[in-house]
């Protein structure tokens, strides 16, 4: 019962900070509307689809995805390792395309497609292949970049279903691994495509 | 220096025509930004050091985008990404240099989204202008990376005037060496200007390494036929193969017939501010066959006149090297 009023408390509190931030992005549309369009700089609120949910949102101009993702749709998931494009962590599908969300404006997104680490598994729970493989070949030490590499296996294996070792390696070139885990990563990315019994 | 998470508060425009982005460039000037990939700019922003008022978001003007084929060459949208030039058809079949140097920047995620106008215009990056230092480029009267205590590994051998950075492009040395020229708008109209002449060093404009005035957009690159198909090498040493930033850099296109070199262009990057033409090498290996005997005949011309800093002369025997690999290759 504490619980369910603490989570009701929090609720409430979150409701009046976004129907506040709604009505000034809503004053922000007024003014807006009232300048020649290539004058109108971006509304705040506006609907991205991730995981192929459409979710409403209040995002900042300079807003990030990461930020969007961990902060405000509760995605965490999703990790910030630099948040400077140089280690791979935050790596999520943008269209099918592997994108940094640390160096993605969320309004760059308003009408693509984003998947995250959630999108991956099954309604009944059941693992992705590639996540599947990844544990199969111990390639999650201590976990941080996992979600990471998967996704950019994901997107490898649409586009390649049968890599070779060193196009997989090419692919997951942009995913820093920091407890060395790499060859692990590779044997998974082999496995997940019937490269390896 | 303080690292924040988010960026601070500015206003953000997505124009989808090439006018309205005019309008604004020319309105916002020196207080607006151009974004393409976001992959220079979001680390300014976030350190704090650049602080424009509003982004101009170019990514949503199709106009800008793609790779056509024209009457005597092509032309590539600048909003074109790293990843679409690295495996277009076209330009591996004909303009392989191209394709070759964009598939060495960065990494695979940010070569999706990086573009080949972007990766033209990009700062340069020298840690101590990154770093907020006041300075030569950022308008100060030091540059702390040429003093006796600097950390020079990565800066320039050549060209050298008050600022030491290098161009840290890899596409730049690529389209120099194939002589394509930029298409610049503004609200007044439209000027092109070639690759050699569209970089500058900081004799000229010590703030800026383009010729870009606030207003303008780089909409396109076009390469001319001059060299489709011909010879190629290209080669990028950096201290890893992902994310890193060239140490030397070189692009040649050499144009071959009877078993000799007709003509040549050999462009190095990363030894001085813009890419550097090494003419001194051209006219060694023009009428001599690609070969272990010109490559030794070529000596040291390509780091002739070098000055280096107190921890890059390890670039010039670098440059050396490559040049004699495109002629082993």
């Amino acid at each position: 019962m504490s619980v369910n009023l603490r989570l009701t408390r929090r609720r409430f509190i979150k409701g009046v900070i976004y129907s506040s931030a709604a009505a000034l992005s809503g004053a922000g549309v007024y003014l807006a509307s009232a300048q020649s369009r290539p004058a109108a700089a971006v509304e705040r609120l506006l609907s991205i689809n991730v995981n192929g949910r459409t979710r409403r949102v209040d995002v900042l101009p300079q807003e990030t995805l990461a930020h969007t993702l961990r902060y405000k749709l509760e995605l965490t998931g999703t990790k910030l390792g630099c948040n400077r494009g140089e280690c791979g962590a935050c790596t999520v599908l943008i269209d099918d395309v592997t994108n940094y969300a640390c160096s993605t404006l969320t309004h760059s997104v308003k009408q693509r497609a984003v998947t995250t680490i959630e999108g991956l598994q099954a309604a009944d729970g059941q693992l992705h292949s590639v996540q599947q493989a990844f544990l199969d070949e111990l390639g999650p030490q201590c976990g941080f970049c996992t979600p990471g590499q998967v996704l950019a296996t994901v997107a490898l294996l649409k586009s390649n279903p049968r890599p070779t070792r060193e196009e997989a390696r090419e692919a997951l070139a942009g995913n820093l691994c920091r407890c060395g885990a790499y060859d692990h990563y590779l044997n998974g990315v082999m496995r997940a495509s019937g490269q390896l019994s | 220096m303080p690292s924040h998470d988010v960026m601070p508060d500015i206003e953000l425009y997505q124009p989808v025509q090439v006018e309205d982005a005019l309008d604004l460039a020319s309105r916002l000037a020196e207080r607006g930004w151009l974004l393409g990939g976001g992959q220079d700019t979001y680390g300014w922003l976030k350190d704090r050091n650049k602080s424009p008022e509003a982004m101009i978001d170019l990514n949503g003007i199709e106009a800008l985008r793609g790779i056509r084929e024209t009457a005597d060459g092509i032309e590539i949208g600048a909003l074109t990404t790293l990843t679409e030039v690295a495996t277009n058809p076209l330009i591996k079949a004909s303009y392989s240099l191209l394709s070759d140097a964009a598939v060495k920047v960065a990494s695979p995620q940010i070569r999706n989204v990086g573009t080949v106008g972007g990766n033209l215009v990009q700062d340069v990056r020298c840690w101590y202008y990154r770093r907020g230092l006041s300075c030569y480029r950022a308008g100060g009267n030091l540059c702390y990376a040429d003093t006796p205590q600097g950390m020079n590994r990565e800066h320039a051998i050549f060209g050298a005037s008050r600022c030491v950075a290098v161009t840290p492009s890899d596409t730049a040395p690529a389209l120099v060496a194939l002589e394509a020229s930029m298409v610049i708008r503004s609200v007044s109209g439209e000027r092109v200007v070639s690759a050699q002449d569209f970089f500058v060093g900081p004799n000229v404009d010590i703030r800026h390494t383009t010729v870009l005035q606030p207003g303008e957009i780089l909409t396109a690159v076009r390469i001319p036929n001059t060299w489709a198909n011909a010879t190629f090498y290209f080669e990028k040493v950096a201290d890893r193969n992902v994310w890193d930033f060239a140490l030397v850099s070189i692009a040649v296109a050499m144009r071959e017939s009877g078993g000799v070199i007709q003509d040549s262009r050999f462009v190095a990057g990363a030894v001085q501010c813009t890419p550097r033409r090494m003419e001194a090498v051209e006219a060694a290996v023009r009428g001599k066959a690609r070969g272990e005997a010109t490559a030794q005949a070529i000596g040291t011309l390509a780091s002739n006149g070098a000055e280096p800093l107190n921890h890059n002369g390890f670039k010039m025997p670098l440059v050396d090297s490559l040049a004699k690999r495109a002629l082993l290759a």
